[in-house]
């Protein structure tokens, strides 16, 4: 759907103002309920029994003496899943394994109980016997060929002869001649890049009630990024119809992409259909950071030319993603969006998808596309310092513009990056001193934003007000934006209108909230279905006054009559259109349902002054601002709080967070206080400034702002910091041993 | 098209296929180039005039389009 042409100039009277957000009070009250907050009659306590090994073949499992125990009601293993569909076998693998444990964490078996207590004796009772199997962790030794290897026969055709199992699928995107473009510079930066897997870091752990009848039919409430992709994914995984299986989605304290797929929930549900009672599964943190899905780690070459003016006259990336146990590290989307905020002529990545004995990676924010920014830009603000110049100005010289023809391959329509650049060469942050031990780092970050399957139901209360129905659950504050884009369609107040998330059963399929996808495509759909909506509503009103319905518009909140021949009458608000509905023709609702396509791409450029301790290793986070295109900002505090989010989440990245695994290949930190996530007291106010340059492919300009901002933070921190310690940073988190390490060695 | 699926067909970055419509685009691809099958059959995004799509198949490919295909694009 087009960007309107008025919304170019338009006055709107609801998007872009601030107003109160629909679970605020819920939330600070206690009165919302997450996953773990969901109850039934009879309820069991479902617990998982997972491998204390990296690497081990299953040899048995014993569970008879925990079946015995009182009070256990159901044990299930693999056994107690059948064959499944290809697309969901790693799937169900992760959730449940089968031949082998594959990591630190993996499930081997789960038990259902009366209690919280038994169950976890339960657990303790379950024999396993595991032959340990040697282990690889480390993404640059998976590669080589006597690594060992977790499957046999998964490589893609893509990956030449003679590698090893653990190189799952190669991937090179690029155009030009990056040997005669490096010819023609004057310095060529040539590193290697490092940064460690992170965890999201929700608050919330994983958490789902699964309630299946002797009918077969079932109920599960959990929380989750997507429950239309867990009842799909569930569903193939035990054998059930989708439409049997009803899906919840919970509030969700925190996803981040990390709950774009399924954990529990089948084994809840396993152990559901086993026991014939509900049960109810909650991930403790430990477990949370050893067997959910913490983002891959990578080891990234890159060699980048430059000329003295600043021209960047190649530029090549070779990079290295392990994601954890199974194929589908995000190395496809680095590859793709390394070098997408520059217009070179000479343009080349590789990517290698390697596969160690870790967690499933899951998505994390733009996955991949931290860790390519993080080499790219590293580079490019040492080709610039290197001749002296400025890397605001080098990256202006170099940046992509509308009619650029991408690293990835298509040709920019118009796009926002040049704006962010110049709205930080003109901010005061970029001009304002610096003491001693301080540092000023930028960098810029690409994300391309999805559109996907969504189906919205806006309907009209005989009151006069107004419910939309959405089927993705609010991580960012859809319910806010959508209601505000409802509320500005209809022309009536934003209290009018409320937005509620739809179980599975009530709408048509909806895609995972990712993407950054759901300001985009949900609020779309919203505006399509107000204005079917509207025309119903334009509709009745013609009866009442017997005109034709081409004779009518719809102008602030009430249908008017319109032309030549429409005649006199009074406007019909919407409240006296839907007070008569039983009287024109029963209720009024809108509808649409869409594979909404045409997101628009995003860039941001984030700033940042750091001031490191040359005693102690320690950084400190002085002043961050994040300039960032958000098309258009529907509810500016919170495009602000996704803007503040992603920088701080980058910040975690690049000074602290860091999945830190033994020789042992046992995971040492599952636990806040060894995995350090930022705290409000490490961090400055982040300043935001939001550029609207419209997207063309939505009726309000809006683009999706949820990931680009974790970006360019790991390479703005890693520039400021080199630059305040004197030495160049290649290797995150940069933890003060390591900082110390580096001015050490010079 | 990205360099791992030109090299699935014969090494060309560009290709000519008559279509009309995405679907045309994508059944003419399988035809014409079965060493794109394993590529395809994992998915694949397309940008056309520089704008992502991804399953619909009647998106019309207008005469002077530019179209790029590109590796299945994932978020979080």
């Amino acid at each position: 759907m087009a960007l309107d042409d008025r919304s170019k100039t338009r006055d709107f009277k609801v998007i872009g103002t601030r107003p109160v957000r629909p679970d605020g009070i819920d939330k600070v009250t206690g009165r919302a309920k997450f996953g773990a907050d969901a109850t039934a009659p009879g309820m069991l306590t479902g617990r998982v029994l997972r491998s204390p090994h990296p690497h081990a073949r299953i040899r048995r499992i014993d569970a008879s003496k925990a079946e015995a125990l009182p009070g256990v009601k159901a044990v299930v293993t693999r056994a107690d899943f059948g064959e499944v569909p290809e697309d969901v076998f790693d799937i169900l693998d992760n959730c449940m394994a089968g031949e082998k444990a594959l990591y630190d964490g993996h499930a081997v078996a789960a038990v259902a109980a009366s209690s919280p207590a038994v169950a976890k004796r339960a657990a303790k009772l379950i024999e396993v016997e595991y032959e340990p199997l040697p282990h690889v962790t480390d993404v640059d030794e998976a590669m080589k060929p006597e690594a060992p290897a977790l499957h046999e026969g998964r490589t893609e055709e893509t990956v030449p002869e003679g590698m090893s199992p653990n190189v799952i699928s190669r991937v090179q995107f690029g155009h030009g001649d990056i040997e005669a473009g490096l010819a023609q510079a004057d310095r060529v930066v040539e590193r290697t890049y490092r940064t460690a897997a992170t965890h999201q870091g929700y608050i919330e752990p994983h958490a789902c009630l699964a309630s299946m009848g002797p009918d077969g039919q079932a109920d599960l409430w959990c929380c989750t990024q997507g429950h239309y992709l867990v009842r799909n994914t569930c569903a193939a995984i035990l054998g059930m119809e989708q439409g049997q299986l009803r899906v919840t989605a919970s509030e969700i304290g925190g996803g981040f992409g990390g709950k774009t797929t399924v954990f529990l929930e089948p084994v809840a549900l396993a152990l559901s259909r086993k026991a014939g009672r509900p049960v109810k599964m909650v991930m403790s943190r430990s477990e949370v950071l050893r067997a959910s899905g913490p983002t891959a780690s990578s080891s990234v070459d890159v060699r980048i030319g430059m000329t003295k003016d600043g021209r960047i006259t190649a530029g090549f990336a070779e990079l290295r993603y392990q994601g954890g146990a199974y194929p589908g590290s995000p190395v496809d989307m680095g590859s793709m969006s390394a070098f997408a905020p520059y217009d070179l002529e000479n343009v080349r990545t590789v990517g290698w998808d390697i596969v160690t004995n870790r967690p499933k990676q899951a998505a994390y924010r733009a996955p991949g596309a931290p860790m390519a920014a993080f080499a790219v830009e590293s580079a490019i603000d040492e080709l610039a310092k290197g001749f002296g110049l400025d890397p605001l100005e080098v990256r202006l010289k170099n940046g992509a513009d509308e009619g650029t023809k991408a690293s990835y391959g298509p040709t920019y329509p118009a796009i926002g990056l040049m704006a962010t650049l110049e709205a930080a060469k003109s901010h005061p942050h970029w001009s304002a001193p610096l003491g001693k031990g301080q540092g000023r780092g930028v960098a810029c970050g690409f994300w391309f934003n999805f559109g996907g399957d969504t189906c919205v139901s806006l309907n009209i209360t005989p009151d006069g007000t107004v419910t939309v129905s959405e089927g993705n659950p609010d991580i960012g504050g859809s319910r806010a934006s959508m209601t505000m884009m409802a509320a500005e369609e209809l022309g009536i107040p934003y209290d009018q209108v409320r937005t509620i998330i739809a179980d599975t059963g009530s709408l048509g399929q909806n895609e995972v909230t990712d993407g950054s996808r759901v300001t985009f495509a949900v609020g779309l759909a919203t505006i399509e279905a107000a204005r079917n909506a509207k025309r119903e509503m334009c509709r009745r009103a013609a009866m009442v006054w017997g005109i034709d319905e081409e004779a009518v518009v719809w102008e602030d909140g009430a249908a008017r009559p319109s032309g030549p021949n429409a005649g006199e009458h009074p406007p019909m608000t919407l409240a006296e259109i839907a007070a008569i509905a039983s009287n024109t023709g029963g209720p009024i609702a809108g509808h649409y349902e869409v594979n909404a396509e045409g997101a628009g791409v995003s860039f941001a450029t984030h700033m940042v002054d750091v001031e490191v301790d040359r005693d102690t290793g320690a950084t400190k986070i002085l002043r961050y601002t994040v300039f960032q295109d958000a098309g258009k900002a529907v509810h500016p505090s919170y495009v602000e709080g996704q803007f503040q989010g992603g920088a701080v989440q980058g910040i975690g990245w690049a000074l602290n967070e860091e999945y830190i695994y033994g020789d042992d290949g046992v995971l040492q930190n599952p636990g806040f206080l060894d995995y350090r996530v930022p705290v409000a007291s490490d961090l400055p106010m982040i300043d935001t400034v939001i550029l609207e340059i419209p997207n063309p492919g939505h009726p309000y300009g809006v683009r999706g702002v949820g990931e680009t901002s974790i970006v360019p933070p790991l390479a703005a921190i890693a520039n400021a910091v080199s630059e305040a310690a004197g030495v160049r940073m290649t290797d995150l988190p940069m933890s003060p041993p390591r900082i110390l390490a580096a001015i050490e060695n010079g | 098209m990205w360099g791992s699926l030109a090299e699935a067909a014969d090494g060309s970055t560009e290709v000519e296929i008559e279509a009309g419509t995405l679907r045309e685009l994508l059944d003419g691809l399988a035809g014409e180039y079965p060493g794109l099958a394993p590529e395809l059959e994992r998915g694949i995004s397309v940008a056309i005039d520089g704008r992502v799509y991804n399953d619909s198949w009647f998106t019309p490919i207008k005469p002077d389009s530019e179209v790029v295909l590109l590796r299945r694009l994932k978020g979080g």
